[in-house]
């Protein structure tokens, strides 16, 4: 249910970056950790794009799988479901090295020839 | 037309996070901490925090109440004679079903911050966005109640992982209930082990005390002298 926040974040990023220009993709990296549900955020970000220079924009989601590694014997493993303790020592102070992950990696913009300029 | 590939790396959250940095300064410019209290509709948000201002007599307390609309629990809060004030997230009807920096940000400049040492800040009843949205808070604290069951923290993992302290209310309705207070636990130390909890009735009165000590200490802790 956050995923429409979430959309309006990602349209309000892009607007940043795109100079005006329409948009034709947005890709943007989501992490595992994150709850978000793809087919949800895709809808959403349909709906807040209208009116936008993302209107008719692609969104294409990269999940990024949990990693997380224990602070105790520095296992790394990569955790599909619950518990969020070290599988090899039992330890509970574990982090998240990848999977809370969001963010807008790039974007395709159309831009007229004369106004083409570079961007890094 | 030109196709132009434009690299972004932005979080995507960032501008929240911008803001509530600044939320976060102004709060500790004043010696003031933050409690972000979450949780569900129904859980007792309203009613934990009824009974430990009451308790509270020595800590200048204020809150601010985050609801999609009315001022229901704000009115509760002010019989009590602390300061509150109230944000309304839903202007029309397209409310937001959490609070973000902004609104906080917004409402800063009607915190009687210098009067107060501890300042509450009740979030929108949900188990999902609040977790995304920090608002400047230093410290989290969510309210689940055993009538909701056993599996929320499997279900909502990311909310009972942003928590600093979860109180479990609602405990006196346990014997008239087939909800498993062990599994419970085990369920919340499998999302977010060993995270503090206590148990807690707010309509009783058990267990306030404990919930009293921990925001007295957190107070103690998080203030920053003036």
């Amino acid at each position: 249910m956050h995923e429409l926040s979430i959309a309006s974040a990602i349209v309000a990023t892009v607007e940043r970056h795109a100079g005006g220009s329409p948009v034709t993709t947005v890709r943007v990296r989501v992490g595992r950790l994150r709850q978000v549900v793809p087919d949800s955020l895709e809808f959403c970000f349909g709906m807040v794009a209208r009116d936008s220079v993302c209107e008719g924009a692609r969104l294409e989601l990269e999940v990024v799988p949990a990693v997380l590694r224990c602070a105790g014997c520095e296992h790394e493993w990569e955790l599909e479901t619950p518990p969020f303790w070290c599988p090899a020592c039992a330890g509970t102070e574990v982090a998240a090295v990848r999977g809370e992950e969001l963010e807008v990696e790039s974007i395709e913009i159309e831009e007229e020839e004369a106004a083409c300029i570079a961007r890094t | 037309m030109h196709r132009t590939h434009v690299k972004v790396l932005e979080d995507v959250l960032d501008a929240n996070g911008t803001i509530a940095r600044a939320n976060r300064e102004d709060f500790d410019r004043e010696g003031v901490t933050v409690v972000n209290l979450m949780g569900s509709p129904g859980a007792g948000k309203t009613t934990v925090l009824e009974r430990v201002v009451a308790a509270l007599p020595d800590v200048r307390v204020g809150v601010l109440e985050g609801d999609v609309r009315g001022t229901l629990d704000a009115d509760r809060i002010a019989f009590l004679h602390v300061p509150v004030t109230q944000i309304n997230t839903d202007p029309s009807f397209g409310g937001e079903c959490h609070l973000d920096a902004n609104m906080v940000r917004s409402a800063v400049p009607s915190l009687p911050l210098g009067e107060i040492d501890l300042l509450v800040i009740e979030n929108v009843g949900n188990l999902v966005c609040p977790a995304e949205f920090h608002v400047g808070e230093h410290t989290r604290v969510m309210v689940s109640s055993v009538t909701e069951g056993e599996d929320k923290p499997l279900k909502y993992p990311l909310m009972f992982r942003a928590c600093d302290l979860v109180l479990v209310n609602k405990i006196d309705l346990l014997p008239h209930l087939d909800f498993d207070l062990e599994r419970f636990l085990s369920n919340l130390d499998a999302v977010h082990p060993a995270v503090p909890r206590l148990l807690l009735s707010a309509r009783t009165g058990e267990g306030v005390e404990a919930w009293r000590d921990w925001l007295i200490e957190t107070t103690t802790r998080e203030a920053v002298p003036a």
